[in-house]
């Protein structure tokens, strides 16, 4: 398997001073995906920003995974529920009297 | 100005450290940057409140704020007095700054506590940069077709494409062009959010264009030919016979380029709107009383 877009996860825990347990439970948890080749763990690029999100909100403002699970589906909902206001704003616009 | 950082907290100039970091917790809760994206209130208030902590938590910062905070303006002379040197390293509170936050303080702080930076961590860990975000506004025109365009992020010039067919409020992002990475981290992100302004002839819904078309009420019954002008080019139309008021017709290919599909088009759907005339001469008005006649 291509490595090329893959960090090793426990280069990302020593970078960000935390426990390998703790990607292992966010993985249980199915909040990150984790891939293990020649037994070691990655994790893909496209998660990092995401996995930066969670480490910050689990130990800088001791949000248990239960929260972070609830956070990241309601944010998600947030985030769909914008992108569906800027599509209906961009149908009332065609519905604004032309000049 | 005068920074109230009792205030900022909601605690009482008595409170405990317990106190103020329940405080600080219970706001940075509220409005941290990863609970309120693209919330810019919530990011500067989340900045005041991690500034009252990173005085109100340190003991040596909170003396000092308690004793000199109103003379803030003379901090300098009560810091050449030797009385309390800081050091970047010196944080005894934990305060969150994670990718998005640091290194932006008040004048107040600065010209108290000196213009250094931290990582608001005390650990000493990589961290990617901030990610920034920008808006650029368009014309329709604009948007219509590929074009680069130089834009100025802090003071740093970058030079975009922008592709054919852009929606109004999508976002783009420019990978490493956010700030700079802390401790060695990566750098931050560039995200670009495109605001369309509305085009006074054309409308647009999603690849498609709509437009009005005036036209004479001579050859909305007898038929003809009228040229309308597209974001394309004029354009010849064959009006129909009997053409109604508000009727529709779609010109195929001729909407908006449909976003990274290279030479593919949405729709121009045309509404004619049928132009009753006006002023008539004696001679036109017998005309069309005759003619009124004759349906009877």
């Amino acid at each position: 398997m291509n490595k090329g877009n893959m960090i090793p996860a426990n280069e990302f825990c020593a970078s960000h001073n935390i426990e390998i347990t703790f990607i292992n439970s966010l993985q249980e948890a199915g909040l990150i995906e984790v891939t293990t080749i020649n037994e070691t763990e990655y994790i893909h690029e496209s998660q990092l920003n995401e996995l930066e999100k969670i480490v910050r909100l689990y130990y800088e403002l001791d949000i248990n995974l239960e929260g972070i699970e609830t956070v990241t589906h309601l944010l998600q909902r947030i985030n769909d529920m914008q992108d569906e206001i800027m599509l209906l704003k961009n149908r009332l616009r065609l519905y604004e009297s032309f000049e | 100005m005068f920074i109230d950082y009792y205030k900022i907290l909601g605690v009482d100039k008595n409170a405990t450290e317990k106190e103020i970091k329940s405080a600080y917790r219970k706001l940075a809760r509220k409005f941290h940057p990863d609970l309120n994206p693209n919330d810019k209130d919530a990011k500067k208030k989340f900045q005041e409140i991690n500034e009252a902590n990173e005085v109100l938590s340190d003991p040596e910062k909170r003396k000092k704020y308690d004793q000199y905070g109103k003379d803030w303006k003379h901090a300098e002379e009560f810091k050449n007095a030797g009385q309390y040197q800081e050091q970047a390293s010196d944080f005894h509170g934990q305060s969150y700054s994670g990718t998005q936050y640091d290194g932006e303080f008040s004048d107040f702080f600065e010209s108290l506590f000196g213009g250094f930076k931290n990582t608001g961590r005390s650990r000493q860990v990589k961290f990617r940069g901030e990610d920034y975000n920008a808006e650029l506004h368009l014309d329709l025109i604009d948007a219509y077709e590929t074009h680069q365009q130089t834009l100025s992020v802090n003071g740093k010039k970058i030079r975009i494409t922008i592709p054919a067919g852009i929606e109004n409020g999508q976002t783009i992002k420019i990978t490493g062009h956010g700030g700079q990475g802390i401790n060695g981290g990566p750098n931050g992100d560039l995200y670009i959010t495109f605001l369309i302004a509305n085009n006074p002839k054309f409308k647009r819904l999603g690849n498609d264009l709509y437009t009005k078309a005036d036209l004479d009420l001579y050859t909305a019954i007898l038929g003809g030919e009228i040229t309308i002008d597209t974001l394309d080019g004029k354009v010849k139309l064959k009006v129909k016979p009997e053409t109604q008021n508000c009727s529709k017709i779609k010109l195929k290919g001729k909407g908006f380029p449909i976003y990274k599909s290279k030479d593919q088009f949405g729709d121009l759907y045309v509404t004619y709107i049928i132009k009753i005339p006006t002023d008539l001469t004696e001679k036109q008005r017998k005309l069309f009383s005759e003619l009124s006649k004759s349906q009877s």
